[in-house]
C-alpha cells in the first residue's frame, strides 16, 4: 500500500528530464503559478486562522443547540465533489450571487481573480484547520481555563494566556493541512478562477494543450518545491514542539 | 467569612440542593463526602466557575453571587493542580499578579517572598511536568495564596499524592494555615484529612449538607445515618502513647496497639476496616496487633462484608470478602482472631 502511494510521485520525477526541468524553473509563468498557488493558499490559510480559531474554541468549549448539526455540517465542504463546491460558491460569490454584488459594490470582484482562488481554496481547506484544533481544544482541560479566571483573567485573557499558548503546536499542524489541502485544490477553484491560473491550473492547461511532455517538468517541479517546504515546516515544528514542552 | 445562602443548582442529573452555611474569618473548614456528592460543584459555585439557580454567596460581607470569577478574588487549587505547562514555575505563580498589572519589581519580589515561604525557591525556573506531585501541589498553592485571596477553595488537594507524601503534606497544610489564616474550604472524601485539618467539617451527600460541627461532633456523635455509616465505622481511636525498648504502645481501655510513632502522651490513630485481617483461629504471626473478640455486626455490602467486632467494649470494624465471610462460616456472636498490622495504622 505505501509503494502505491509513493510510487506514482516517484515516476513522475524520474521520467522528467533534467533539461525540461531546468526550463520550467526559468519559466517566468511557471514561477508565477507557482508563486500564486502558495500565496493565495498563505492568505486562505491565514483567513482560515483569524476565523475558524474562535469557531473550533466555541465548539470545543460550549454547548449549544444544533452543535452536532453544525459540526457535521463543517465536514460537507470535504466530502462533496469540488467542482460541486465550486458551482456552489459560483452562485454565491458569482456577479449574481448575494455576496457577489455586496462585495461588488466594494469593487471586489471574485471570478477569475484572486479572491476567487482564495474564497475557493478557503472553502475546501479550512474544514481541516477547524477540525484540528478544535480537536486539541477539547484535549485542554477547562479547569486550566477556570484556574486563570480565579486568578484574576478574563475569559479572552485566559484564553490568550493559557488555552492558546497550549493549542498553538496544533494549530501549526492544522495550518499546515490547510496549507496543503489549499494548493493543491483544482476543482474548485478552476470553476471560480480559471485565471490568473495556480500552478494545478496551469499544469492542466498544458497538459490540454500541449500534452503530458508538456505538463510533466511543472509537476515535479510542484511537488519538490511543496515536498521542501514541508520538510522545513515539519522541522521548524518539530523543534518548537520539543522546546515548548 | 463566608456566608452561602440557599444555593441551589439543578444540572438534571444532578442538584446541589439548598446549601446554607457560615464560614467564620480564619475557619479551616473541610467539605467531607463520597465522590459524586457535589463537592466540586460547590466549590466552583462558590469560586463563581459555575452559575447557581438560586441563593446567595457573600465574601466577607460582600454579595459575590453575579459577580464574575476574576473578581471575587478567591484562590483555588484543584486535585491535580492544573499547573500551566506553557510556563515556568516562577511564572504559574506570578499569573496572579500579572493578571493585576502588578509592577515587575514588586512581582518579583512577593513570588520570591512566597516561593521562599513554601521552601520551593530551588523550582523556579523549572517546567510543571519536571515536579513531583508533592512539589506540584506546592505551587499551585503559591500561586493560589499570591493573590491574598479572600478564601482558598481545595478540592481534594491531597488525593493524588502516595500516602507517605499526603502525610507530610496533610501538616503542611494545618502549618500553613496558622501562619496565613485564611478562610480555607478544603473538600476531600477522606475522614483522616478531614479530622487532623478541620476546625469544623461539613458532611455533603448527594448534593445535600447534611450536618457541620466539629470534627470531635461528626466522628464520635454524627447525627445522621449516612454520616454514621460514612464516618463512624472507621476505626478512629485516642489513647496514651507510651515508648518502650524503641517501639511504640497506645493503651486504648484495655487493649495496647503497637504504633509506628515517635510522639508521646495522647494520640490518635486509625485504620481503614479492610486492613483488619480476621480469621477464626489464633493467627502464629508476628504482628504484634492480634485481637480476640465477638461478631456483634453483620453488614452485607455486595462483594463485601462489613463485621463489627467487640473487645472488650471497644468495636472494631472489619471489612474482608464475601467469600471469606462464606468460607469462614461466620455468625453473629462468633468469637474471632483479628490483625492490624503495624504499618496499617495512621498516626494522627
Amino acid at each position: 500500500m505505501f509503494l502505491f502511494l509513493l510510487f506514482p510521485i516517484v515516476n513522475v520525477i524520474l521520467i522528467t528530464s533534467t533539461s525540461s526541468l531546468v526550463s520550467a524553473i526559468f519559466d517566468p509563468q511557471v514561477q508565477f503559478s507557482i508563486f500564486l498557488s502558495f500565496y493565495t493558499a498563505g492568505i486562505a490559510t491565514l483567513i482560515a486562522f483569524l476565523l475558524g480559531t474562535p469557531l473550533a474554541y466555541v465548539l470545543a468549549r460550549r454547548n449549544f443547540p444544533f452543535k452536532e448539526t453544525i459540526d457535521s455540517l463543517i465536514d460537507i465542504p470535504i466530502l462533496i465533489p469540488h467542482t460541486v463546491a465550486g458551482i456552489a460558491l459560483l452562485t454565491l460569490f458569482g456577479e449574481a450571487g448575494i455576496l457577489g454584488q455586496m462585495f461588488n459594490s466594494m469593487n471586489i470582484r471574485f471570478i477569475d481573480t484572486i479572491f476567487g482562488i482564495i474564497i475557493a481554496q478557503l472553502f475546501v481547506s479550512s474544514p481541516f484547520y477547524i477540525k484540528t484544533v478544535r480537536e486539541s481544544f477539547e484535549k485542554i482541560d477547562p479547569r486550566y481555563h477556570n484556574v486563570a479566571r480565579t486568578l484574576g483573567a478574563t475569559p479572552s485573557k485566559a484564553f490568550i494566556k493559557v488555552e492558546f499558548p497550549l493549542a498553538a503546536h496544533s494549530m501549526v499542524s492544522g495550518a499546515i493541512l490547510c496549507w496543503a489541502r489549499a494548493i493543491s485544490e483544482f476543482g474548485a477553484v478552476i470553476i471560480l478562477a480559471y485565471y490568473p491560473p495556480i500552478a494545478s491550473i496551469l499544469i492542466y492547461q498544458r497538459f490540454v494543450s500541449y500534452g503530458l511532455s508538456s505538463a510533466l517538468p511543472v509537476t515535479t517541479l510542484l511537488i519538490f518545491v511543496t515536498v521542501i517546504i514541508f520538510v522545513i515546516i515539519r522541522l521548524v515544528q518539530t523543534k518548537f514542539q520539543e522546546e515548548y514542552k | 467569612m463566608i456566608q452561602v445562602d440557599k444555593v441551589t443548582r439543578d444540572v438534571g442529573s444532578f442538584k446541589l440542593d439548598n446549601i446554607s452555611f457560615e464560614s467564620p474569618d480564619g475557619e479551616y473548614l473541610v467539605v467531607l463526602g463520597p465522590s459524586g456528592a457535589g463537592k466540586t460543584m460547590l466549590l466552583e459555585s462558590i469560586a463563581g466557575l459555575i452559575s447557581i439557580d438560586s441563593g446567595k454567596i457573600f465574601i466577607n460581607g460582600k454579595d459575590v453571587t453575579k459577580l464574575p470569577p476574576e473578581r471575587r478574588n478567591v484562590g483555588f487549587v484543584y486535585q491535580d493542580y492544573m499547573l500551566f505547562p506553557n510556563m515556568t514555575v516562577e511564572e504559574n505563580i506570578a499569573f496572579g499578579l500579572a493578571m493585576r498589572d502588578t509592577p515587575k519589581s514588586e512581582r518579583d519580589k512577593r513570588v520570591q517572598e512566597m516561593m521562599e515561604f513554601l521552601g520551593i525557591d530551588y523550582l523556579k525556573g523549572r517546567r510543571p511536568r519536571t515536579l513531583s506531585g508533592g512539589e506540584k501541589q506546592r505551587v499551585a498553592l503559591a500561586r493560589a495564596l499570591i493573590i491574598n485571596p479572600e478564601v482558598l477553595l481545595l478540592d481534594e488537594p491531597l488525593s493524588s499524592l502516595d500516602a507517605q507524601v499526603r502525610k507530610k503534606l496533610r501538616e503542611d497544610l494545618k502549618k500553613i494555615h496558622e501562619k496565613h489564616p485564611v478562610n480555607v474550604i478544603h473538600v476531600t472524601h477522606d475522614q483522616i484529612e478531614a479530622f487532623v485539618l478541620a476546625d469544623r467539617i461539613g458532611v455533603l451527600s448527594q448534593g445535600r449538607l447534611l450536618e457541620l460541627g466539629t470534627p470531635e461532633e461528626i466522628f464520635k456523635k454524627p447525627k445522621t445515618e449516612f454520616t454514621t455509616k460514612f464516618v463512624g465505622f472507621d476505626n478512629v481511636f485516642k489513647g496514651r502513647a507510651k515508648r518502650e525498648n524503641g517501639i511504640t504502645l497506645v493503651q486504648v481501655g484495655d487493649l495496647v496497639f503497637q504504633v509506628i510513632s515517635k510522639k508521646e502522651g495522647t494520640i490518635t490513630f486509625a485504620f481503614r476496616p479492610e486492613d483488619v485481617i480476621v480469621s477464626r483461629e489464633k493467627l502464629k504471626s508476628s504482628a504484634r496487633n492480634q485481637f480476640t473478640g465477638k461478631i456483634t455486626e453483620i453488614i452485607d455490602e455486595g462483594p463485601l462484608v462489613r463485621l463489627k467486632i467487640n473487645v472488650s467494649d471497644i468495636i472494631i470494624s472489619a471489612i474482608i470478602t464475601k467469600k471469606s465471610f462464606v468460607d469462614m462460616n461466620l455468625r453473629h456472636g462468633d468469637i474471632v482472631t483479628f490483625i492490624v498490622k503495624t504499618t496499617s495504622i495512621h498516626v494522627l
